[in-house]
């Protein structure tokens, strides 16, 4: 079922530095989730109306007549259907309609089309409780006002019986109408030897009732002081939670924004040219290798290559990079963005839940429902939170009875009914999810993918970034500036040279070289017996001569002459450029210097992290001169020279030794070991490649903003957390004893269940709000 | 006075075993996916006992519109799922070592255990 054991493996290999092998397991458990999907040629179907089971087999015949269905094995009791094929899912769901029943793919709806039944499943929810709310408080309201009003809610006299009677079966109409789903949840979790929210408002509620009703019927066996009615309490109890509950449920849409903007920029349907001619189709039944035409203003609908045309295009909405980019044949465009100006056909190359927006979208949404550890003594209160209240409430009625004042029953019923009611396990619950769902979108929008809630908070504890110097600090495409020769060769040879042994690398550096030689037009040769000596150079023979390209050190150790050399090397050096030495047979033949000039905006970013109190510190193999050169035009105090890729790690770990939380950034690749000791490891995106889910946080464009926005945003969202955690902890902790009438014999005050409901019912609706307001957050303007 | 107290202690008592001590039943999983009912604040069952090393598939029916029952969440093996209402989502348990996995709603309302034996 696993589509994705490789990005699973990756995974694996650059998880953040605490995380433990369990971390790992689980990340191959996400890939294994919501495998029911219909990108890996297996599809399955919800099948509706089958309702025997010969049904079974006109649905697998139906389905197996379809061409290029090669097995379609229907699970009865699931009413599912798992079909191995390569037709698209529509030609699927005809195939069983034309049979007779209705199907639909599982797991596999548009993400927008969920979005809007979500919508109307909330808004439908969202009008019942109201309903429940009016009516609830429409009983309520009149009895607690006549309450206020007279004082009087007790039952004396037969007439009184009567009245109260029959406004105590209107009381058992709200219940029934307007509060069933909390009696039924409460005794469905009750079966279950469990307790939850809904237990606490059924006891509250119930109690209230219960007890009026006994005064009504058993006046006798009530003292006389004690004969009050508290029907107004559990009808504006019910009310005031419905109308919470309603609000909530706004608020929490809100929370969603930000994957509804990422899920909205999805196109529905793809213009793919098909027998020469151009037909509009759904995006779900494109195809790999369809050919899509794209005309100006149109969004790209899948991730694929150009093969014809040239156009720019838009691609801010994915990596907050507000400069269109060119493309020309043979470059990737990525689903989501938008063709600005010419007209282009690009081939599909990666569709349906593989393409990159589809992760993001998957990764933004996983992050979102993940927890950060701040939240974890939350969960495990909450486990244990409702069976302790109501056996406080037993203990505070139990109180009242032998230490309270007369009427020694009703105080002992008000105070249990209260502390039932006014305990809010949800806002508890709900404090660390709604800031990690609104913090975590609102990271998206600004082009910053965090991985999940334990990336977020600790990227909030940052106090060191280490930053790789190329490609992080640098543009890391380096470019030949200066050939220095020192031998009888002329340039041209040289750089021939050169580039014959760097071709068989893929160090930037080597690029560079290979790159100028092609500008320059002069020959590549290949080589033989290529040796790569890591973090040092390369070595190969060409024409039985052994050529050796890399650094001082590797000369050094070769034994090989530099002679005042050495001096102009570090001349170069000292202009922020990257000296290599160049020898055939163990004699030099050249010094070859290249540049990697810095990002336009790096240097404001690496202010902005500074100024915000965090250490910055440049990792690079380079020699330490042209690191210096680097690190002062980057305004960089801490810098390493001359690291090894395997060193990296060990900085990190030193750093981390001397009680620093450390940040890595680097391109994911070379940089894994370090980027998977660091506390938190940030990926800078080549713009929309996602493949590099595997680094906790991953910077969607190549700005060093991100890296600023990525800790801003998480120290935004860990503050709103705290704020509601305090709250909620404050909340339940003042509020139960106050409940309980702990404050009773020093200041008389004794809180009513009214009161009671109404802190209840909006405790949980603060919590929303506070996190809400982490909608406002805003990355720095840069 | 004295009866009163005794039957507070006793409901106490009975809270204590009812909602901790007791041993609850669980539901096991055969032909290797079970459906699993979000409704009426429960999940129904909400314990599931599945064998070890073997991978299993919960086909979560949400059919509770309370915005609780949305998320699913099984933290020691980092699922987390969105239900939809009224759709079936499969969830598929990969092949784990026996011990008990928690899974729940975001606030921890609905409440199950995950049993590999």
């Amino acid at each position: 079922m696993n589509s994705k054991p490789d990005s699973a493996k990756a995974h694996g290999c650059c998880s953040g530095g605490d995380k433990t092998s369990t971390a790992n397991e689980a990340v191959d458990t996400k890939t294994q989730t919501r495998q029911v999907s219909s990108d890996a040629g297996e599809i399955q179907l919800n099948i509706q109306g089958a309702s025997c089971a010969s049904c079974v087999t006109k649905i697998e015949t139906a389905l197996k007549q379809v061409a290029g269905v090669t097995s379609a094995e229907m699970n009865f009791a699931q009413r599912t259907v798992l079909i191995n094929s390569n037709a698209s899912p529509s030609e699927l769901v005809r195939a069983v309609e034309e049979a007779g029943y209705n199907a639909t793919l599982a797991n596999a709806d548009s993400d927008e089309a969920a979005i809007e039944e979500k919508e109307q499943a909330d808004w439908a929810y969202y009008k019942k409780l109201m309903r429940h709310m009016v009516i609830a408080l429409s009983l309520g309201v009149p009895l607690m006002i006549y309450g206020l009003v007279t004082g009087e809610m007790s039952v004396n006299t037969t007439t009184e019986r009567i009245v109260w009677l029959i406004i105590g079966l209107m009381t058992l109409g709200v219940m029934v109408f307007s509060g069933r789903h909390f009696y039924v949840g409460a005794w469905n979790s009750f079966k279950n030897h469990s307790a939850n929210m809904d237990t606490l408002i059924a006891l509250g509620t119930g109690t209230a009732w219960l007890y009026s009703m006994t005064v009504v019927f058993f006046p006798g066996y009530v003292p006389e002081m004690a004969r009050h009615v508290y029907f107004e309490a559990t009808a504006m109890i019910i009310g005031l939670i419905n109308l919470g509950l309603a609000l909530e449920i706004k608020a929490r849409g809100k929370t969603s924004e930000a994957i509804k903007r990422l899920i909205g920029l999805q196109a529905k349907t793809a213009r793919v040219i098909r027998d020469g001619d151009d037909i509009d189709i759904p995006i779900e039944d494109v195809l790999l290798n369809d050919l899509i035409r794209v005309r100006p203003g149109e969004r790209i609908s899948v991730d694929g290559v150009v093969v014809e045309g040239q156009t720019s295009i838009d691609e801010s909405m994915l990596t907050g990079e507000p400069m269109p980019i060119e493309k020309r044949k043979d470059d990737e465009v990525v689903a989501g963005t938008i063709n600005k100006s010419g007209s282009i056909v690009f081939r599909a190359e990666r569709v349906g839940k593989d393409t990159a927006l589809a992760q993001i979208i998957n990764m933004v949404k996983r992050a979102q429902n993940s927890k950060p550890p701040i939240g974890r003594l939350a969960d495990v209160i909450s486990a244990y939170f409702v069976p302790v209240v109501m056996i406080i409430a037993v203990m505070s009625a139990l109180a009242w009875l032998n230490f309270g004042p007369a009427p020694e029953v009703a105080f002992a019923i008000v105070s249990a009914t209260t502390v039932l009611i006014i305990a809010c396990p949800c806002a508890l619950g709900l404090a660390t999810p709604m800031s990690v769902m609104v913090g975590v979108g609102k990271a998206a929008e600004a082009g910053v993918l965090i991985r999940n809630g334990e990336a977020l908070q600790s990227a909030s504890k940052i106090t060191t970034m280490v930053l790789d110097k190329t490609g992080t600090i640098t543009e890391g495409a380096p470019k030949v500036t200066d050939v220095v020769i020192a031998s009888a060769h002329n340039q041209d040879d040289v750089l021939s040279l050169a580039a014959s042994l760097e071709s068989g690398s893929e160090h930037p550096l080597a690029m560079a070289i290979v790159e100028s030689a092609k500008e320059q037009g002069v020959p590549i040769h290949s080589v033989t017996d290529f040796e790569s000596i890591a973090g040092k150079g390369v070595a190969a023979t060409l024409n039985s001569q052994r050529l050796l390209f890399g650094n001082e050190k590797l000369m050094k150790e070769k034994s090989i002459e530099l002679h005042h050399y050495v001096d102009k090397a570090q001349r170069l050096a000292a202009e922020a450029k990257t000296p290599m030495y160049f020898a055939i047979d163990s004699k030099l033949v050249a010094v070859i210097a290249v540049a990697d000039p810095i990002k336009s905006d790096s240097i404001d970013a690496i202010n902005r992290l500074q100024h915000n109190g965090i250490r910055v510190v440049m990792l690079t193999g380079d020699n330490r001169m042209t690191a210096k050169a680097v690190a002062r035009k980057a305004g960089i105090v801490d810098y390493v020279a001359e690291v090894m890729p395997e060193d990296k790690a060990n900085k990190v770990l030193e750093l981390q030794r001397e009680g620093e939380i450390v940040g890595m950034t680097g391109d994911g690749i070379n940089d894994a070991p370090a980027l998977a000791h660091a506390n938190v490891g940030f990926a800078i995106g080549t713009g929309t490649d996602v493949a590099i889910e595997s680094a906790d946080i991953t910077l969607m464009r190549g700005s060093l903003h991100g890296l600023a926005d990525a800790i801003a945003v998480s120290k935004a969202t860990l503050r709103n957390i705290k704020q509601n955690l305090f709250g909620a902890f404050i909340y339940n902790v003042a509020g139960i004893p106050f409940a309980a009438g702990v404050f009773y014999p020093f200041l008389g005050l004794l809180l009513s269940p009214v009161i009671a409901g109404a802190a209840m019912a909006f405790s949980s609706l603060t919590v929303v709000t506070n996190a809400n307001r982490l909608r406002l957050f805003k990355a720095k303007e840069h | 006075m004295m009866w009163i107290n005794l039957i507070g202690l006793v409901v106490i008592g009975l809270i204590v075993w009812w909602f901790w001590l007791y041993q609850t039943k669980s539901t096991e999983v055969r032909d290797g996916s079970i459906e699993v009912r979000v409704k009426d604040g429960v999940y129904q069952p909400a314990n599931i006992t599945v064998p070890a090393n073997e991978s299993v598939q919960l086909m979560f029916y949400r059919e509770d519109a309370t915005p609780c029952a949305e998320t699913l969440l099984i933290p020691e093996l980092e699922i987390s799922e969105t239900l939809v209402l009224n759709k079936r989502v499969m969830v598929t348990i990969p092949p784990k070592k026996a011990g008990r996995y928690p899974f729940h709603c975001q606030m921890q309302m609905y409440r199950g255990t995950l049993v590999i034996k």
